[in-house]
């Protein structure tokens, strides 16, 4: 001790006799957070946080300044409570790892993993074999339970696939399209040959929608009630299915349409056409939102990943791209041997491509917290093969399920690591009964969104508009000085090419708005134009007729 | 190779032999998407059920009575029970919770002006019969004649009592003071030199309570300190006042209603503005008072209409009206402030809700959490137009609407005019005057 600290020694033999050492700069205030504290701080931010912090320091208005601070912390409060309640998520993620280094993933055939996994579930691995009326789309329902299907040639069919129960059959008799499920599995629409029809559950045609005409695909935006199908003539159609009333009808002018998708985060529709740009649209806009040429070729499917920030794409052009939607750049692109047909990204950020007869399943195309994505060399896992033309591929949500639908029917291929584990019995319940369905329907229809709500960025609800409440509060105020006029300080020298005028002009003048500004701007041109030639005549009337064009202008 | 794929036991969605469902969550924004605009939405439907849950009145008070009611005053030692005063001199004490009249006199000649409750539980009433009458109505049969009388010069127009003295304040041509110990001793009179007009009302200050403050027809408020004896400060403002409620909670903070259709708050050692300034009545604010919480105001006016403010706000946060209620001369809080009592020139008195939506009686726990979160999500989005359209939509009567409307173009001609005089005289070169500032006309001191 004594060696350590001669100095303070040294200070309390001047000051006390006693023994006591006497500290210098000691601390008085309570313990700060530690180490592992601001960790978790900075883990829970990262992971839940809510953007850039505002600084209350420089607000000068007390009552905000005290408001903003409250909600700062509410704000801070709420992030770690985020990050404690992760404690209550039952069950963890799935995983398929090597446990050498020559064991590869992508070699695991089904048959090994059921052998490895429990039978609850290995019995999530089932075929059916639907040879006639094949090929076959599939889509699953928000929760997963339900299962439908649609055969090219006119078999539709519903199921509950983990009790392998049968929910409905049709025979239709003509073409199929495109099927999906409503907000539950109580109603779902194919498109048909010429329109698209609604079945209730028991396959009881509800409704006919006459106004969707020749639909190839089609898209249920659940937390808006809008069922959105785009057709050969290349109407995309926006229609809420709790009203029954048509949003609009907007023609994309780019043919039809190859493919079609929806971002879960905002509920703007992915359209991808046979010049390989894919189109964002949005009900309140006649013109797509953004346009951007993903392909030298049709692009063939789309697939957007639940937080909306990357779509893969993949075309006829065997490419498959990763793009980032929030700067719309390309991250990185792939080959695929076939043009791939389908595409899907899990609930964990798994990629399914069908292409051909075989689907691939990819890993880590995009990481979130990554700065640069890495390019992946070879696939997680792979299926097929066998001679089965892929559809489509659809991930079961909540369930390390893939389904694939092709020209012989429907598989549901285990993926280990690509269902979430912890579902939100509020938000979709895979186990929900009768009672909390019904409720569950009842609480969205209450809650259903606006049409007008859809924007890229589905945060800007509720913001406050300061640009207007800024000149709101300037028009009040009566006693303020007015701006200072900016043509005010051009000084009118008025020669040659280069006058301040003619500067201001060509800097800031070509807007085609004619306000004030402008006419003020366009009097003085006009009046120095004046008095230029007023000046010219006076001095080609002095130099007289035979000197008067040497004149200088 | 290790594998391990999702499987969740069955027991885990439902306890075996359990009939409860269980519900686990997973608050992960990625698994919430639209998460600002869902909660916007169940704002709006929040504010749309709080309208339609709206309905103010409870009813009256027993049959009323047979001329308008003037005055009314509660009881501070009592939860139900309130005395009101009408024009035909008659005083009826009421219980609240049975909405029944429990007793009743005939204690002056004509208008009962204003009425006190001593910290005895006694009724002070005073009257334009020069009188100032002490009635026990806990102990003694209706119709009883009172226990004390003191006859005054004049007619006396207000009274009110001392937070914790024997002590009251009578205001007539001036302000004295009497002694409830001493009936026989002559009252102690209060006077700012220069008043010759006839003191309205008066109102002692029930935190620093030996403040008390009076409002008189010279247009004038003047403050007063017991224990100096002195008259403290006199502002005038542009018109009268009516009546003069202090704050509860705040000692120093009062609000008057004035003849000019507008409640002011003044803070009394800032006597040059106001405030705050409450604007929404279109006639005359014959009565004023402040809730038990001191965060909310309730105000009777001439043009029939009830109004229920927030202190820190500019505008009326509700209006009650019926078609039969004729103009407001008295309005009070409920010591629970739950309630809201008027007294119109009908001779009714009628109880409202003070939050027209509200509902007493017992919630369950679910209830409750749902209509807090229904009061927290209107507030949070409460600056959103549809919203704030919602909040703000009243049925009002025809002729208030169009008295509004006129009154909105009168003041935006006289603003015009205003600053076209402005453009071309010397004002131009001076500041505007701040709105809270415009009503004081000289202050004194």
């Amino acid at each position: 001790m004594d060696e350590n600290h001669p100095q303070q020694v040294r200070d309390s033999q001047a000051t006390s006799n006693n023994g006591a050492i006497a500290i210098k700069r000691a601390r008085t205030e309570l313990a700060g957070p530690t180490d592992a504290q601001i960790q978790r701080r900075k883990e829970a931010e990262k992971e839940y946080g809510r953007g850039r912090k505002i600084h209350v320091k420089g607000i000068r208005d007390k009552k905000l300044r005290g408001n903003l601070k409250s909600l700062e912390s509410k704000y801070k409060d709420a992030t770690l409570r985020l990050k404690d309640s992760e404690i209550l998520h039952e069950n963890t993620s799935g995983f398929l790892e090597p446990e050498t280094s020559l064991e590869r993933t992508y070699k695991v055939r089904q048959d090994d993993i059921i052998r490895d996994v429990p039978i609850e579930a290995a019995k999530k691995r089932f075929d059916l074999k639907l040879d006639v009326l094949g090929p076959y789309v599939c889509d699953y329902t928000k929760n997963g339970r339900d299962l439908l299907l649609g055969g090219r040639k006119g078999h539709v069919a519903t199921m509950d696939w983990r009790e392998g129960k049968l929910g409905c059959e049709l025979q239709l008799g003509e073409t199929v399209r495109d099927a999906k499920w409503l907000h539950n599995n109580q109603m779902f629409a194919v498109a048909q040959k010429k329109y698209v029809y609604i079945y209730d559950r028991a396959g009881v045609e509800v409704h006919c929608l006459k106004k969707h005409i020749e639909v190839t695909n089609m898209e249920f935006l659940p937390y808006h009630y809008l069922l959105a199908t785009v057709g050969n003539p290349g109407y995309l159609k926006y229609q809420d299915v709790s009203t029954g009333q048509m949003v609009i009808e907007i023609p994309t002018k780019l043919g039809s349409p190859t493919s079609l998708t929806q971002n879960p985060q905002n509920a703007i529709l992915h359209m991808g056409h046979q010049n390989g740009t894919v189109t964002l649209w949005s009900p309140n806009s006649t013109t797509p939102l953004v346009k951007l040429l993903a392909h030298r070729g049709p692009v063939r499917s789309l697939a957007v990943d639940r937080e909306g920030r990357y779509m893969v794409s993949t075309g006829q052009d065997l490419k498959m791209s990763v793009w980032d939607i929030r700067m719309f750049k390309e991250v990185n692109s792939y080959f695929t041997r076939q043009p791939a047909s389908s595409v899907a990204i899990s609930d964990r950020g798994l990629t399914a491509v069908g292409w051909g007869t075989s689907t691939s399943i990819w890993r880590g195309l995009f990481t979130k917290h990554a700065l640069e994505q890495e390019k992946i060399q070879s696939p997680y896992m792979a299926w097929g093969g066998e001679g089965k033309r892929i559809e489509r591929v659809r991930w079961c949500p909540y369930e390390d399920l893939l389904g694939v639908s092709h020209d012989q029917g429907f598989s549901s291929i285990i993926v280990p690591g690509a269902g979430e584990p912890n579902f939100d019995a509020l938000e979709a319940n895979p186990y929900e009964n009768t009672k909390q369905r019904q409720e569950g329907e009842v609480k969205s229809l209450l809650n259903k969104l606006q049409p007008e709500m859809i924007s890229l960025n589905p945060e800007y609800i509720a913001n406050l508009d300061t640009q207007s409440a800024e000149q709101k509060k300037a028009e009040k105020d009566l006693d303020k000085k007015p701006n200072a006029d900016p043509i005010a300080d051009i000084k009118n020298r008025g020669r040659g090419k280069n006058s301040s005028l003619r500067k201001y002009l060509r800097k800031k003048g070509s807007r085609n708005i004619v306000d004030e500004r402008r006419l003020k701007i366009e009097e003085l041109r006009k009046s120095q134009n004046t008095r230029d030639t007023k000046k010219l005549q006076e001095t080609e009337a002095e130099l007289g007729p035979a000197l008067g064009r040497f004149a200088r202008k | 190779m290790k594998i391990k794929t999702l499987s969740r036991p069955t027991a885990q969605a439902q306890t075996p032999g359990s009939d409860v469902a269980r519900m686990p969550r997973n608050l992960d924004p990625a698994l919430h998407p639209f998460a600002k605009a869902r909660e916007y939405t169940r704002a709006l439907n929040a504010a749309k059920m709080e309208r339609m849950f709206a309905a103010p009145f409870v009813g009256q008070m027993g049959k009323g009575h047979v001329d308008g009611v003037y005055s009314m005053a509660k009881d501070p030692n009592s939860l139900q029970r309130f005395a009101s005063g009408s024009g035909d001199g008659v005083v009826k004490v009421w219980d609240l919770t049975s909405r029944e009249e429990t007793w009743t006199t005939s204690a002056h000649e004509n208008i009962v002006k204003s009425m006190a409750w001593t910290l005895d539980k006694k009724l002070l009433t005073c009257a334009s019969d020069r009188t100032v009458k002490l009635f026990d109505p806990y102990n003694t049969p209706a119709g009883a004649a009172p226990s004390a009388t003191w006859l005054g010069a004049n007619a006396f127009t207000g009274i009110s009592h001392h937070r914790s003295k024997n002590v009251f304040a009578t205001s007539g041509s001036s302000v004295s003071i009497y002694d409830l110990e001493r009936t026989s001793a002559p009252p102690e009179v209060l006077k700012w030199p220069t008043n010759h007009d006839t003191i309205s009302c008066v109102a002692f200050n029930q935190v620093e309570d030996s403040i008390l403050a009076s409002a008189g027809t010279d247009r004038s408020i003047v403050l007063y300190d017991l224990r100096t004896s002195m008259p403290l400060a006199k502002t005038i403002l542009n018109f009268a006042s009516n009546k003069i409620a202090w704050n509860p909670m705040e000692a120093m903070n009062f609000a008057v209603a004035n003849e000019d259709h507008n409640i002011y708050i003044f803070d009394m050692r800032k006597m040059n503005r106001a405030l705050n300034i409450l604007k929404d009545h279109v006639a005359a604010v014959m009565d004023v008072e402040f809730s038990p919480t001191g965060e909310e105001i309730v105000s009777g006016s001439y043009d029939k209409t009830i109004r229920l403010w927030s202190r820190t706000k500019g505008h009326s946060r509700d209006i009650y009206h019926t078609k039969r209620m004729q103009r407001v001369f008295s309005c009070q809080w409920s010591p629970d402030s739950k309630y809201v009592l008027s007294g119109s020139d009908d001779g009714n008195i009628r109880l409202w809700r003070a939050n027209a939506s509200a509902r007493e009686g017992i919630k369950s726990t679910k209830q409750r959490q749902a209509l807090e979160y229904n009061e927290a999500l209107t507030e949070r989005y409460a600056h959103m137009p549809e919203i704030k359209r919602i909040n703000r939509h009243r049925h009002i009567p025809k002729v208030v609407k169009k008295a509004g409307e006129i009154k909105g173009e009168e003041l935006k001609a006289i603003k015009r005019k205003q600053e076209n005089e402005r453009k071309h005289t010397k004002q131009q070169f001076k500041k505007r005057q701040n709105e809270r500032e415009k009503m004081v006309l000289a202050a004194e001191k």
